[in-house]
């Protein structure tokens, strides 16, 4: 029987699909006209207008007319919506509703499989992470099940996405209807959609997000060539170059995220609809400036569980943050006003939907911006606002009908109706029964029944009067017009009475029915209703606390609520170190005043100046590190191709790294970032100051030469990897290979100039080639890592064949040994003080490399390469002392001065001169001793590092997150979902040359973490 | 001092001949010698100004300030000017373990395989012909705990002295301890949660499991170490010591609530813990003091553990186990680094430890946690004459300058393959060295 009645249910539904043209009819043919007359309702055409009283005519899948009370026409089927609200039907700007689960990427353990270029049979492009041949038309199938779970929240279409690569292909607007999928479709090719995570994509490259983002700017100048050219048919160019023109979508996660794309899209000149994880807040300035739209999702953290200290330690202050701003990003983005839809996208249950919309709300979402948010910008965004987004004649019959203000509390959403077909989400009650009854019957007498709540939730108290007076809860179910309670009095009877009945008069409304008693004999029972319930005073659940601190920039530990200005400042009667002939001035003045060094002297007048008393003090210029990695993100080496000049260091700037405040505490004020050396020829690298709090983009060292990192060595050849040895193994595997490398880069890259030269664009452009152009036109400039003599000498004649200059040797720990042939060639040295013994290539680096370079005339530094050492290179500098008796002058230019000069920005920092940048550190005591303490640190004139000011932010950070543990736990006791400290939270990787992504190259894989992030 | 800047000099001229294998063990002490006029860091605190020291047969005999009574017959070194020093003790480093720690396998001797293996011994692969440790020993650093590395029981410690022909030689106190990683719970490198993946492992579960080995063996040891066994475990004989107070049990551990839970187990079980690492033992120094716990220090010139520590943190933990009175001690880490130990424990003072209470962490308090205060770690009679006189401030970079080092009185050779490698390139380039 169980078959059967599923088959005939099938068969019910097959009989209310529409009719499509093509397609044969099997049976009777069964055309509805379909014509619905809504009446006497509430109808909430869009934010902007509402009709009370008004009526919605539908026909077919279609909005007849939307207006004030009129009169039906005949033929139609009346529904009397009196007390309450129809609204346009929602529209999720990002799902992947109707597509199969994007395979997860295989953890393809720690031995990697190469894949230098794509696989995938078929005239595609090389890299399987540009796919934008991929569209959803195609393969999109109408998911009734998951369909139903959104109808059930008041969605009526949805943009559906492949969630997979880089370049991602096209998307659809498609209608929740449970119909052919060729009746669902509202907009077949909606948008074109992009992301900086390769997914599941099998070729290496790349590895990093910057060699994401480097594939994105060569895919736009493939498309540019592509278009002009005859040679080869390539489908993903094609299809990139055609797709151009829908909307373009990217899928970024944080802030500095969305500036990343967005800095590529203004080269060039699109724009991107950003959808994101919803930390706009923390960066709301920045992102109201790059002109877009977003799709912002309603993923709020859940609270920790903070009760034990000890574990609630592992709780970032980041995440204290997070928990407590998230809720606000919609509302903070609609006072930003900026344009932004929201998508369920990312709710780790379908109910918090509305649960987290009206937490929004609360935390200051208007309404009104909540439903456009839903309704007509989606519909904008993604092109189908001639079909859906607001009630009007012609659109689609996409609508809700509510019990209340959709946003309400207590709003029970009835029907939601999509392209005129209606799915009940909670059947409409067209009698409110709540109120109070008095009961009659055999045994019943004296009973009073109060009905209390909602359709759908109500609530049952029962009173009895007279001598045996009692009171109890009972139970009251109603299913149409049936209804069902029981109760128990606990005596005279005791034990359940249950009552059955329906709705017998409806004025007064009545119920009647038959009950049985405890004792299980049977009596007939009416209620007739005798006023609403009394209202008990209740006290009101107390409101959440909704106060929240202030955003921190960066949005990290010791982040400023405020950012730090340039100070006019005079130092008095400190020792200054000035590197200038100067030499070391005892009891000296210096003056600083809009962020440069104004004068340095004894005695100098302060004029307006702050003074300070620098007594006993050390003054020098701050710390330059010429070999940094800090202050990047998602993988510090795209090692994945031997030459990689192509990707830029600048483009993952992460201007919320501790470690730019950690180092501001050691003296560092300027710092040299890197590509790794994983490959020959590595990516361009970045110059920063350590401006704490600022963007990324105002961190970058202003006018500086650009650079790019080189490489040799054991990390290039994969000395120390765990490398399969095949047909794809990446070359070059020894020195040898390496200096082919070189040989064969420049080689083509003059081609190539040449060639630009002569034919202009018709010429592929070419970004990795390009830069090594400009290394031959002396525009940019080499720091290469480096070791081991043999090689150093190898790339100093590849490069006196090829005509190209190298600018510095870093690490260069056997600089000792090729120091007169540095000097020949004006090579600069930045070494370690004292690195050896940790790999075979160093077992001859000595302490005293740094001094013989330096006494030969190379231009010498020591360098970091690590987050920690860093922050004391003062000392490292000292070491030069202890190995080799250097100068303490000299030894102090190895830190400052001299990185300065081979960084070409001497004329701006590494001394302290007149009209330099006032970039400054006051020491405690001699700056190369282990005991010095740098109590200040200025760049540009603002004192971004301060010990006594720092001592105030410990405080106040303590401070803030005791305050928010308070409002956790006050959360955690009122019943919120918490979640347990994991450690690691917000941590970032720190990096240092040898780091690679570990597991199969994938792209920092936020893509398989998205659903769970928050 | 003239004999010995003599010797030391005709050595450097004969270091392009024959390299690092001239780098002889020094002979024994033939008779006193007589420091004079110098300071002296006692490494209790104490210092004494313009003092003599003398020592004979590799035992310090007199101390003292002023001038030096009896020294007929003796070597006189003047040192005034100078500081003298106790030997810096290291201890947990794998110098004289490792050579080259990337690329060259064979060179490492630091790990064994599986999870426990409290019955290997590191003295026994300590190699005294390695280049680095000439290295670290002309910083100051006399004695050192070559100590075995990975999985939970890592194995035996012992101590040596730095100037010995082979590992007997080199053995001062052997078997000392045995090294335990406490097991905690891995944290992903990623940001964001850690993608579980499916049928693997959780990291919690992995450290139950991980807790359930180590309570298992030990319990079990220590029932063995009752009685007389039928059939001999290796694991367990080398355990015995844990139990009868020869041996101290050193325990990985950063994290609080981890230590609290390794002083727990060490309680229970009878056993004298060391925490090694303690990060985060400035959370717990009631429990470290009530328990007579030290704490060995890994480095202070590391990172804070967490974003939201004091950016100085680390420098200023040894002030805060200073002032808690928790005995603690300082490893600095690694094989080749092991030269900056003075570094390491100078860069406490900057943020309130005493210079003197910074030189205590680095002798007399290494060398009671080891166990070896009897005989070394202060310059005091009775004592071996391990120590040094440097130029200046042997705490900072810029001061040290190590004239002449002793190890139970043996004049011992201060060159090292850096300096070598030094003087063969100033030659070439024709550049003094000084």
């Amino acid at each position: 029987m169980k078959k059967l009645l599923l088959y005939g249910f099938a068969a019910l539904l097959c009989n209310f699909a529409r009719a499509q043209q093509t397609f044969p009819v099997n049976g009777v043919q069964d055309i509805r006209p379909g014509l619905y007359a809504f009446t006497n309702a509430t109808i909430v055409v869009s934010a902007q207008q509402t009709i009370p009283n008004g009526t919605l005519l539908v026909k077919d899948r279609m909005i007849e007319s939307v207006g004030p009370a009129a009169t039906i026409p005949k033929g139609y089927v009346v529904v009397d919506l009196k007390g309450k609200y129809i609204y346009p039907g929602l529209i999720d700007a990002y799902t992947t509703y109707g597509l199969p689960d994007a395979p997860r990427q295989a953890f393809a353990g720690f031995t990697r499989t190469v894949t230098p270029v794509s696989t995938k049979p078929g005239a595609y492009g090389w890299n399987e992470a540009i796919r934008p041949e991929m569209n959803v038309k195609s393969i999109f199938h109408v998911d009734a099940t998951k369909a139903e779970v959104m109808k059930k929240n008041g969605f009526g279409a949805v943009q559906s996405l492949i969630h997979d690569g880089i370049a991602r292909g096209t998307s659809v607007v498609a209608s929740l209807g449970d119909e052919r999928d060729n009746l669902v479709m509202l907009n077949e090719e909606a948008a074109a959609h992009y992301s900086f995570t390769k997914g599941t994509a099998a070729t290496n490259y790349p590895s990093s997000l910057m060699g994401s983002i480097a594939l994105i700017r060569q895919t736009y100048l493939d498309g540019q060539w592509y278009g002009s050219q005859k040679e080869e048919y390539n489908i993903s160019l094609a299809e990139f170059n055609r797709t151009q023109s829908l909307p373009q979508i990217f899928e970024a996660t944080d802030p500095l995220s969305v500036l990343r794309a967005d800095k590529v899209a203004k080269e060039f000149g699109k724009k991107y609809i950003f959808k994101t994880d919803g930390d706009e807040y923390r960066r709301i300035d920045a992102m109201k400036a790059t002109g877009s739209s977003f799709i912002i999702p309603l993923t709020f953290p859940d609270a920790f569980d903070v009760e034990d200290p000890l574990q609630a330690r592992k709780v970032t202050y980041e995440q204290l943050k997070d928990w407590e701003l998230a809720p606000n990003n919609p509302a903070t983005m609609e006072k930003a006003g900026i344009r932004f839809a929201i998508t369920s996208y990312g709710l780790a249950n379908a109910r918090d939907f509305w649960t987290n919309l009206r937490i929004a709300i609360d935390h200051g979402l208007s309404e009104a911006q909540a439903l456009k948010s839903l309704t007509e910008i989606p519909a904008e965004m993604l092109g189908v606002s001639d079909k859906i987004g607001t009630l009007a004649k012609g659109k689609m019959a996409n609508f809700i009908i509510t019990s209340d203000g959709l946003f309400k509390k207590e709003n029970v959403i009835y029907e939601n109706w999509v392209e005129g077909r209606q799915y009940v989400v909670s059947r409409v009650s067209p009698i409110n029964l709540a109120g109070s009854y008095k009961l009659s019957g055999d045994g019943l007498a004296g009973i009073t029944l109060r009905v209390s709540g909602n359709p759908g939730s109500y609530e049952l108290a029962v009173q009895r009067s007279g001598a045996d007076s009692a009171r109890a809860r009972g139970t009251f179910t109603r299913t149409g017009d049936m209804v069902s309670l029981y109760f128990d009095l606990k005596a005279n009877p005791a034990g359940n009475i249950r009552l059955s009945g329906y709705i017998s008069n409806t004025a007064p409304v009545t119920l009647s029915g038959g009950a049985i008693l405890p004792d299980g004999t049977s009596t007939n029972w009416s209620a007739v209703y005798s006023g609403p319930v009394p209202v008990t005073n209740r006290p009101e659940a107390p409101k959440a606390n909704l106060t929240a601190g202030p955003v921190v920039y960066p949005f990290a530990a010791f982040g400023n609520t405020e950012l730090p200005t340039a100070e006019t400042v005079l130092f008095k009667n400190a020792t200054v170190w000035t590197n200038e002939k100067d030499g070391i001035l005892k009891n000296a003045d210096v003056l600083i005043e809009n962020g440069k060094i104004k004068a340095v002297g004894k005695n100098l007048a302060a004029g307006n100046a702050k003074v300070i008393d620098a007594t006993g003090k050390h003054i020098t210029a701050g710390i330059v590190d010429e070999h940094s990695h800090i202050a990047a993100t998602g993988g510090i080496n795209e090692g994945t191709q031997a030459v990689t000049s192509e990707v830029r260091v600048g483009d993952v700037l992460d201007s919320e790294d501790i470690n730019l405040y950690r180092q501001l505490a050691g003296g560092v004020t300027t710092s040299h970032i890197l590509h790794g050396s994983a490959n020959p020829v590595g990516g361009q690298t970045m110059l920063i100051k350590h401006r704490w709090g600022v963007l990324p983009e105002q961190m970058k060292f202003e006018g500086a030469d650009g650079f790019i990192k080189f490489a040799l060595g054991e990390n290039v050849k994969q000395s120390n990897f765990n490398v399969q040895a095949g047909p794809n193994t990446r070359f070059p595997q020894s020195r040898m290979g390496v200096e082919q490398v070189y040989v064969d880069a420049f080689t083509r890259a003059k081609e190539y100039k040449a060639a630009r030269a002569v034919k202009g664009n018709h010429v592929r452009r070419d970004l990795e080639l390009e830069a090594l152009v400009e290394i031959l036109d002396n525009k940019r400039f080499i720091t290469c890592h480096s070791y081991v003599q043999s090689e150093i000498n190898m790339l100093i004649h590849v490069a006196d064949s090829m005509g190209f200059h190298v600018n510095t040797f870093t690490h260069i720990l056997e600089g000792y040994k090729v120091a007169d042939k540095m000097k020949a060639h004006n090579i600069a040295g930045s070494t370690f003080s004292d690195w050896w013994a940790y790999k075979s290539e160093v077992s001859e680096a000595i302490p005293y490399n740094g001094k013989i370079m330096n006494e030969m005339g190379v231009v010498t530094a020591f360098n970091s390469d690590d987050e920690e050492m860093a922050r004391r290179l003062n000392q490292e500098a000292g070491k030069a002392v202890t190995y080799g008796h250097m100068s303490e002058e000299d030894a102090l230019k190895l830190v400052t001065l001299n990185p300065a000069k081979m960084l070409h920005v001497d004329n701006k920092v590494g001394s302290i001169k007149p009209g330099k940048d006032a970039d400054l550190v006051v020491w405690s005591t001699d700056p190369l001793s282990i005991y010095a303490v740098a109590e200040k640190t200025y760049v540009d004139g603002i004192a971004y590092w301060d010990y006594e000011k720092d001592a105030a932010k410990q405080k106040a950070l303590k401070a803030d997150e005791g305050r928010i543990i308070q409002k956790m736990l006050e959360a955690k006791n009122k019943g919120a979902v918490t979640q347990r400290p994991t450690g690691g939270g917000g941590r970032r990787p720190g990096y240092t040359c040898d780091d690679i992504e570990e597991g199969s190259y994938v792209v920092a894989d936020s893509y398989n973490g998205m659903l769970n992030k928050k | 001092m003239k004999k010995i800047l003599i010797f030391g000099g005709l050595l450097l001229s004969t270091v392009l001949t024959y390299a690092q294998a001239t780098i002889s063990p020094a002979k024994p002490q033939s008779k006193p010698i007589i420091i004079t006029g110098a300071t002296l860091h006692i490494g209790n605190g104490q210092v004494i100004n313009n003092g003599y020291i003398a020592f004979d047969k590799g035992k310090i005999t007199a101390i003292g300030e002023g001038t030096a009574p009896n020294t007929s017959g003796a070597e006189i070194i003047n040192a005034a000017g100078k500081q003298v020093y106790p030997g810096f003790i290291c201890p947990v480093t794998t110098l004289g373990l490792v050579e080259i720690e990337e690329g060259a396998k064979g060179t490492v001797d630091e790990e064994e395989t599986g999870d426990l293996n409290p019955n290997v011994r590191s003295i026994v692969a300590y190699n005294t012909d390695s280049k680095v440790i000439p290295t670290v020993r002309s910083n100051g650093i006399l004695l050192a705990q070559p100590t075995p590395n990975g999985g939970l029981l890592t194995g035996q410690s012992s101590v040596v002295q730095l100037d010995a022909w082979n590992w007997e030689d080199a053995a001062y106190k052997t078997d000392i301890a045995i090294h335990l990683n406490w097991p905690v719970v891995r944290a992903g490198r990623r940001r964001g949660p850690v993608v579980a993946i499916p049928g693997a492992e959780s990291p919690d579960e992995a450290r139950l499991k991980a807790m359930d080995a180590v309570n298992n063996l030990f319990t079990q040891a220590k029932a063995y170490a009752e009685t007389k066994p039928e059939v001999i475990n290796l694991r367990f004989e080398a355990m015995k010591g844990l139990f009868n107070g020869t041996k101290k049990l050193f325990v990985n551990v950063d994290g609080a609530k981890e230590i609290i839970e390794a002083v727990t187990f060490a309680n229970k079980l009878g056993i004298q813990a060391v925490i090694v690492g303690g990060k985060e033992s400035y959370l717990v120094t009631n429990l470290l003091k009530q328990n007579n716990v030290p704490v060995i220090i890994k480095e202070t010139q590391t990172l804070p553990a967490r974003d939201e520590d004091d950016v100085y943190l680390p420098y200023k933990l040894p002030k805060i186990l200073q002032d808690a009175g928790v005995l603690y001690g300082l490893t600095g880490i690694g094989f080749w680094r092991q030269r900056n130990l003075p570094f390491e424990a100078g860069q406490a003072v900057g943020y309130g430890l005493t210079k003197e209470q910074a030189l205590s962490m680095i002798t007399i308090n290494n060398a009671k946690i080891l166990g070896i205060d009897k005989t070394t770690g202060t310059l005091e009679t009775g004592k071996d004459a391990n120590l040094f006189i440097s130029e200046g401030d042997a705490l900072d970079m810029i001061t040290l300058n190590i004239d002449a080092a002793f190890i139970q009185g043996r004049n011992i050779n201060l060159d090292n393959l850096h300096k070598q490698l030094y003087k063969r390139f100033s030659d070439k380039y024709g550049m003094k060295t000084d």
